[in-house]
């Protein structure tokens, strides 16, 4: 049996485009800061998924170097991210984003 | 043209009494009474024998001993050396200037000793000996203008110092802006020297000069003079910048003796008469300077008749005679200027610390109209005054009496009739003295004070300087001063001198007459001459007319037009114009702070899709 053909590198990059955007507009629709969040960590993922993609295409290393980079980042934001939240929380009693605007003039 | 002499570390001169001001002016607080007095008395006694040592190691001193310390400026063609000089013309200033002054510095520890701020008094006084010395005995124009600054700043310190009082801070104020003129006319002729002679040190200046012929019109040698006149009628108050030293009298009495009288506004004849070699061939400068001495003199002298203040009557008194002096130098006299300047210190002191010494007994009284009587009462001090009186009367053969009447001689020989307006004036001198005593010690006494002698530090000095006033003309000083100017050889004019002596005995006979004989007389007089006595007694509204045509023009010009206009106007507007336009653009750029972070998201996106575009229409291959 032949080897199935290998997976072009298009439908990689397509399928982190479609991710990106599902985050964009997540981000840019949800009110509520949790799933704010995990937006974002979808947005990360989609440019990870593109990193190693042309990693692998390109045959360097670069691309895995710059994936672990922004794992590392996202876990600490994870980390801050959630504690800000926690804090949003216990003082507005409310993770609606609309409500949290004292931020302004 | 330097002697054969060894050093004589004429740097001791000034620097002894800087060093006294050092020690008063940074621990004078912690010192005591005491102590300050020594420091300031010693360190000037230290340099007048400093002086006395060094003139009597160079005599014959017939030509300029000069030492050299340093390079204090070296920049292209200017090089100004740190040079002191020593002729006959300074010794006779040094003997002056630290002898009186060690006298006053003695008399001032009693003047003072009651006073706040006993050890800054002594601390000015010591920083103005060093000014003073500095410019007597530099060696080139800047040096001399160091010394001539620095003694109008303490100056200024001193009449000012009793700064609590509005009077005296203003008189300080006006003496040093007035000072400021003068000061600007001197420093526009040392442009000049320097741009002429291409140098400011004497020596060079001095033969450059001499190699001149008498310039016949206006040219710049007449400039150069006309403008180092300037600066000494300021420094030396004389017509027209001669109205801050009246007013300066606000300072204590011994400052009033040893700057307003005796050195200081004398640094102006100095000047004149070290830079004789440029005048001698500006006859025109000459001239003025002739002029404006006869007009001090006049002017001066005639105010002093009307005024009631004592110390105003002495001030107006050394205007007039600093008048005499340039009447001397303008006439070609130098060294019968430079006699009336030593006979002046000796006696104007005198004339003022006895003053002191009366406001002293009557504590603070200066008017003299509620003195009277006070000759049996203060005889010590009444006795040393009559010295002083008899010889600024020209009274032979008292010292005023010498060197007036050789300014008067060679007045006569320059000009007859300035001879005649020189014998009127000193009428006018013999008669407002005279009226000053009687009014002081004859008579009734009108005040109501206890009068009390004052101590021995005070009346010993007084004791000193009337020695000299009666003595002072005796010590030859144009003879002595021959190698620097030499003597012309006017006939001694006995006729002329007869006549002279008479107007002073006039002026003192007069006196007598209206203030003793028949006191009523004088106000039935200034009565009858109505406006003309008010013009006179009010100094002819010289302040008033200066102050409607020079001081409110300036003063509100600066409020309309560079304050209200220039500053608030145009500055402030572009500061707050900056502000304005910076608040303008922020009120309209916080409109994208919304505080909703999906907005701000928004904002994201859509500059990065632009960003994008903005690629992609520049030709994505260079991604």
């Amino acid at each position: 049996m032949p080897p199935p053909p290998p997976v072009p590198l298009v439908a990689y990059l397509t399928l982190s485009a479609i991710l990106f955007v599902l985050g964009v507009a997540g981000f840019l629709i949800r009110k509520n800061l949790i799933t704010m969040f995990m937006s974002i960590e979808l947005m990360l993922n989609a440019v990870n998924l593109s990193f190693v993609s042309f990693s692998y295409h390109l045959k360097q290393t670069d691309g895995h170097l710059f994936t672990f980079f922004v794992m590392v980042v996202a876990a600490a934001e994870a980390a801050v991210g959630l504690a800000i939240i926690l804090t949003v929380f216990k003082n507005r009693a409310t993770l609606m984003v609309d409500e949290v605007d004292s931020l302004k003039l | 043209m330097h002697s054969l002499h060894s050093s004589q570390s004429l740097w001791l001169i000034p620097v002894l009494p800087l060093l006294g001001f050092l020690i008063n002016g940074l621990l004078g607080k912690r010192l005591g009474k005491g102590a300050v007095s020594l420091v300031a008395v010693g360190t000037v006694a230290a340099s007048f024998a400093w002086v006395l040592k060094c003139i009597s190691a160079l005599m014959p001193l017939e030509h300029s001993h000069i030492e050299t310390y340093g390079t204090w400026i070296a920049s292209g063609a200017l090089n100004i050396p740190v040079e002191l000089a020593i002729d006959r013309l300074t010794a006779v200033m040094l003997l002056v200037v630290t002898g009186i002054g060690s006298l006053i510095h003695i008399y001032a520890t009693g003047y003072m000793s009651h006073e706040e701020g006993y050890e800054r008094f002594f601390a000015y006084l010591n920083l103005f000996m060093f000014f003073m010395l500095t410019l007597v005995l530099a060696n080139n124009y800047l040096l001399l203008f160091v010394g001539w600054e620095g003694v109008g700043l303490c100056s200024y310190l001193l009449i000012g110092f009793y700064y609590l009082k509005l009077s005296a801070t203003n008189a300080g104020n006006k003496a040093f802006i007035v000072n400021r003129i003068g000061d600007f006319g001197f420093s526009l002729a040392m442009f000049l020297i320097f741009v002429h002679f291409g140098s400011l040190s004497f020596p060079a200046v001095f033969e450059k000069a001499k190699a001149l012929s008498p310039e016949s019109g206006f040219g710049w040698l007449t400039a150069i003079c006309l403008l180092l006149l300037v600066g000494a009628t300021g420094k030396s108050a004389q017509v027209p910048l001669y109205v801050w030293l009246p007013d300066a009298m606000e300072g204590p009495t011994p400052v009033s003796a040893l700057i307003h009288a005796a050195t200081m506004v004398t640094a102006g004849v100095y000047m004149v008469a070290r830079s004789a070699a440029l005048f001698v061939n500006a006859p025109i400068a000459m001239e003025v300077v002739a002029y404006v001495g006869l007009i001090t003199a006049v002017l001066a002298a005639t105010i002093g008749i009307t005024q009631f203040d004592i110390k105003k009557v002495f001030a107006y008194s050394t205007v007039s005679q600093l008048g005499y002096m340039f009447l001397a130098l303008g006439c070609g006299a130098f060294s019968a200027g430079i006699f009336h300047v030593v006979t002046h210190a000796f006696f104007k002191a005198l004339l003022f610390l006895g003053a002191g010494s009366v406001i002293h007994a009557l504590e603070g009284e200066q008017d003299i109209r509620h003195m009277g009587g006070l000759r049996s009462k203060i005889p010590v001090t009444f006795l040393t005054l009559a010295c002083a009186w008899v010889a600024i009367a020209g009274v032979p053969p008292f010292s005023g009496f010498h060197s007036k009447d050789e300014i008067l001689l060679a007045a006569h020989h320059h000009h007859p009739w300035m001879y005649w307006v020189g014998v009127i004036t000193a009428g006018m001198t013999a008669f407002y003295v005279s009226r000053c005593m009687f009014m002081t010690f004859f008579g009734e006494y009108r005040g109501h004070h206890h009068p009390h002698e004052s101590p021995w530090v005070m009346t010993g000095p007084l004791a000193v300087l009337a020695v000299l006033s009666l003595a002072g003309g005796y010590t030859h000083i144009p003879q002595f001063l021959e190698p620097v100017f030499p003597l012309k050889g006017g006939e001694h004019d006995s006729t002329l001198v007869a006549i002279s002596v008479a107007a002073g005995l006039a002026g003192i006979a007069l006196a007598w007459f209206l203030y003793v004989l028949s006191p009523e007389t004088p106000k039935s007089i200034a009565s009858a001459l109505g406006g003309l006595y008010r013009a006179v007694y009010n100094k002819y509204y010289v302040d008033e007319v200066y102050y409607g045509t020079i001081v409110h023009p300036l003063v509100d010009g600066s409020k309309s037009i560079l304050w209200k206009g220039l500053d608030a106007g145009i500055v402030d507007g572009a500061v707050n114009g900056a502000g304005t336009l910076a608040r303008m653009i922020g009120g309209i750029t916080r409109r994208f702070q919304t505080g909703n972070i999906r907005s701000y998201a928004a904002w994201v996106v859509l500059g990065s899709l632009l960003v994008l575009a903005a690629m992609t229409a520049m030709g994505g291959s260079s991604l």
